[in-house]
């Protein structure tokens, strides 16, 4: 059962995890993430030495991999502040999946302390920060994917909705069978792609019918799926990471 | 319509034939929706979450207390005047019905529906014995007259619409073309009166075996169940040994969260409690009752503490009506009598990884299996489990384990760790993808297919953070 999470109050510093894919394909969605955080009041710790939570390895049955790349990541937070990750599925893996991938080993009481820092970004600036914004932007009408990771995993189905309600000018359409799986999934989509094609096509319809000019999402894996099958049929619907969105219309 | 066959082995071809099939993937995404819609219905305001944390729990206890309960089900039982019998595997299974059968010299078996059943293929087994066994589930009698095999667990008959099942009708027992449903359910419900009326045996299943009063029940809408047990002077009931629950009153919330979460009920039409052959004085019913307990690769998940909770699952069917690759492939393309979400933690136990190591990836890890198991059976971390077991990296106690590791893959994992581990190779690694962004390939295999490739910004998110770094101090210098 998914215990009840309480929130600390603001903090004065947080770390910042960008994720790899983050780092590799969309370092300005990371930049903004902090930005935005630091608009709050807060500092913003970078760990130099960060580079992949480990997911990939992890979900593929590599488990020693991932719990080696995991255990690299363990040290980088030694302070007790919060642990700010943009994106459900890497925040996901940190908080629900380090404590059973070290438990009985060595790591076991540092990999529980960390998960119990991890905040995936729109949960903390909804939660913690209590984020207030002033739209600034165009009228537009944009769709939210949630990640499965983040809707189900983290149980945050309600936050990236949150905000982007707090956008007047910004119209969240809905779409059908919004909780349905983008069909991403990491290596799911190299190693099903059939079946993975036949669900971005499904998703891709849905926003593109619901009228949304936009998709926005927390998640860059199901953006690089959703917003890569949109490029490729030429379709001008564009996919943007909530933070960046929410960075450039507020600021 | 041509007979085929499917087979685990071939999930990648069966899902490319079922994708480019609008008619499959017309019927899957109409039926799976429908299912969804009916099942949120009807818990309404139920709090549902403490309902799933009972029910996982009444399965965790009786999961707990295996061997005890299965020995006190089987004295009750007994006691009761039902005969049990335990079968190490299908094979004993089929032979220790086709015994029954012969000690009557049955010629014709009526059969309720029965996943076990078709998982050590009796039918077949039956039949070359020369015994006819006939399926009385409307579903399941329509996938046997088009000599297929059951697409779902609850309905078997789901890849078929109206029109299909009009012609099989139609083709297979002359009945007008219609799409009636009305009419083809009466034709149906007829040409199995005739059959139950001459049946020698009645085959079931099990939903819950109670035992701690040695009773039998069985959940089904049709009647054919009641049937079943009722008309036929012997009849067997057969089950894994999971099935069993401690108490009678661990019975009503599994029922509840089965026909919900099955198909929306609230209730079945028919709801079996066989707790007896016919006693002296009355006047319907078999002379002789059985149950045939089957193992078949059960005790071995029971020994691992984490597999264990694949034997939780009541059969409802919701994980594979809310599965997102299930609604698309359908239930033929895992080519395992358990489809979907269960079926793919659930068969590599049943028929060894060698076969089935493309099912524990037919996942995007979604969640929504999980989510909506009944008896929260953690689906997705037993998929993640499963992958572990394939590649070597597991306890390497499922048959198979290790058959998918191959040297390149390991050694790409190998390679991913080394970077992961090598902060300042990472960020070497990481630029220079970013400068020579211009030379990323077009084409990333299957990925471009259906996408274009992403292509590695220019700067990372470490020189990007550096820079605005540096910006800020600047500015405070100022």
């Amino acid at each position: 059962m998914t215990p009840v999470k309480l929130y600390p109050p603001k903090p004065e510093k947080v770390y910042f995890f960008g994720t790899c894919l983050v780092d590799l394909f969309y370092p300005e969605a990371g930049l903004d993430a902090i930005r935005l955080l630091e608009r709050e009041g807060i500092e913003v710790l970078f760990p130099e030495d960060q580079t992949c939570c480990g997911q990939p390895a992890y979900t593929s049955g590599y488990q020693q991999e991932a719990r080696a790349v995991a255990a690299a990541q363990l040290g980088l937070f030694p302070e007790p502040w919060p642990i700010v990750v943009p994106s459900g599925s890497c925040g996901g893996m940190m908080r629900t999946h380090y404590p059973q991938l070290f438990a009985g080993t060595d790591l076991e009481e540092q990999a529980n302390e960390v998960a119990g820092r991890i905040h995936e970004l729109t949960e903390f600036l909804v939660h913690v920060c209590h984020l207030k914004l002033e739209d600034r932007g165009e009228p537009e009408k944009v769709a939210m994917h949630t990640s499965c990771s983040a809707r189900r995993e983290m149980g945050l189905a309600e936050t990236g909705p949150a905000l982007l309600a707090q956008l007047g000018q910004v119209e969240v359409v809905e779409q059908a069978r919004a909780a349905e799986c983008c069909g991403f999934g990491g290596t799911f989509a190299v190693r099903h792609p059939e079946v993975s094609a036949a669900m971005v096509e499904d998703k891709t319809t849905a926003i593109a019918e619901a009228g949304a000019q936009r998709f926005v999402t927390s998640d860059c894996g199901c953006m690089m799926n959703i917003g890569g099958r949109f490029e490729q049929q030429k379709k001008p619907v564009k996919g943007e990471h909530i933070a960046s969105y929410l960075w450039r219309r507020t600021s | 319509m041509s007979v085929q066959t499917f087979t685990p082995r071939e999930f990648h071809r069966q899902a490319h034939d079922a994708l480019g099939n609008p008619q499959i993937r017309a019927n899957f995404r109409k039926a799976m929706d429908g299912l969804m819609n009916k099942r949120r219905d009807s818990f309404g305001d139920w709090d549902l979450e403490t309902l799933r944390e009972l029910g996982a729990n009444i399965r965790l206890r009786a999961l707990a207390k295996l061997p005890d309960l299965l020995e006190q089900l089987e004295a009750n039982c007994e006691a009761n005047g039902i005969k049990v019998h335990w079968a190490e595997d299908g094979e004993q299974a089929c032979r220790i019905i086709r015994e029954i059968c012969q000690s009557h010299d049955a010629r014709s078996v009526i059969k309720g529906k029965s996943m076990v059943s078709e998982e050590m293929h009796l039918n077949a087994h039956l039949e070359e014995a020369g015994i006819e066994a006939l399926e009385s589930d409307l579903g399941e009698y329509l996938v046997q007259l088009n000599e297929q095999t059951p697409s779902h667990i609850i309905m078997p008959a789901i890849h078929l619409n109206t029109d299909e099942i009009s012609d099989i009708m139609h083709d297979k027992t002359g009945t007008e073309r219609t799409r009636d449903v009305d009419y083809m359910t009466a034709a149906a419900r007829q040409q199995l009166r005739e059959r139950f009326m001459a049946a020698d045996v009645g085959v079931s299943g099990v939903n819950f075996a109670v035992a701690e009063t040695g009773t039998l029940c069985l959940v089904e809408n049709e009647g054919n169940g009641r049937m079943t047990t009722t008309v036929p002077p012997v009849h067997v009931a057969v089950t894994g040994i999971e099935k069993v629950v401690e108490h009678l009153r661990d019975v009503p919330p599994l029922y509840a969260l089965l026909t919900r979460s099955a198909t929306g009920q609230h209730v079945t039409t028919y709801f079996n409690m066989i707790s007896s052959p016919r006693k002296e004085g009355e006047h319907d019913g078999p002379s002789e009752v059985h149950l045939v307990l089957v193992d078949s690769g059960r005790s071995r998940i029971y020994q691992d503490d984490e597999l264990l909770d694949t034997l939780r699952c009541i059969r409802c069917g919701a994980c594979m009506n809310h599965c997102p690759v299930y609604t698309r492939v359908g239930g033929h393309t895992y080519g395992t009598t358990y489809p979907g979400p269960i079926g793919s933690i659930l068969s590599p136990h049943l028929m060894g990884l060698e076969d089935t190591k493309d099912l524990p990836t037919a996942s995007s890890l979604c969640g929504a299996c999980g989510e909506v198991c009944p008896v929260k059976i953690p689906i997705p971390d037993l998929l993640v489990r499963l992958r572990r077991e394939s590649v070597g990296e597991g306890r390497g106690n499922v048959a198979g384990a290790g058959v998918k590791r191959t040297r390149k893959e390991a050694a790409a994992w190998k390679g991913f760790q080394w970077m992961a581990t090598h902060p300042s190779a990472w960020r070497a690694g990481t630029a220079v993808a970013g400068k020579l962004r211009a030379l990323t390939p077009s084409k990333l295999g299957a990925w471009t297919d259906y996408r274009t490739a992403p292509k590695p910004a220019g700067t990372t998110l470490h020189a990007l953070v550096k820079r605005h770094q540096a910006n800020k101090t600047r500015e405070e210098e100022r």
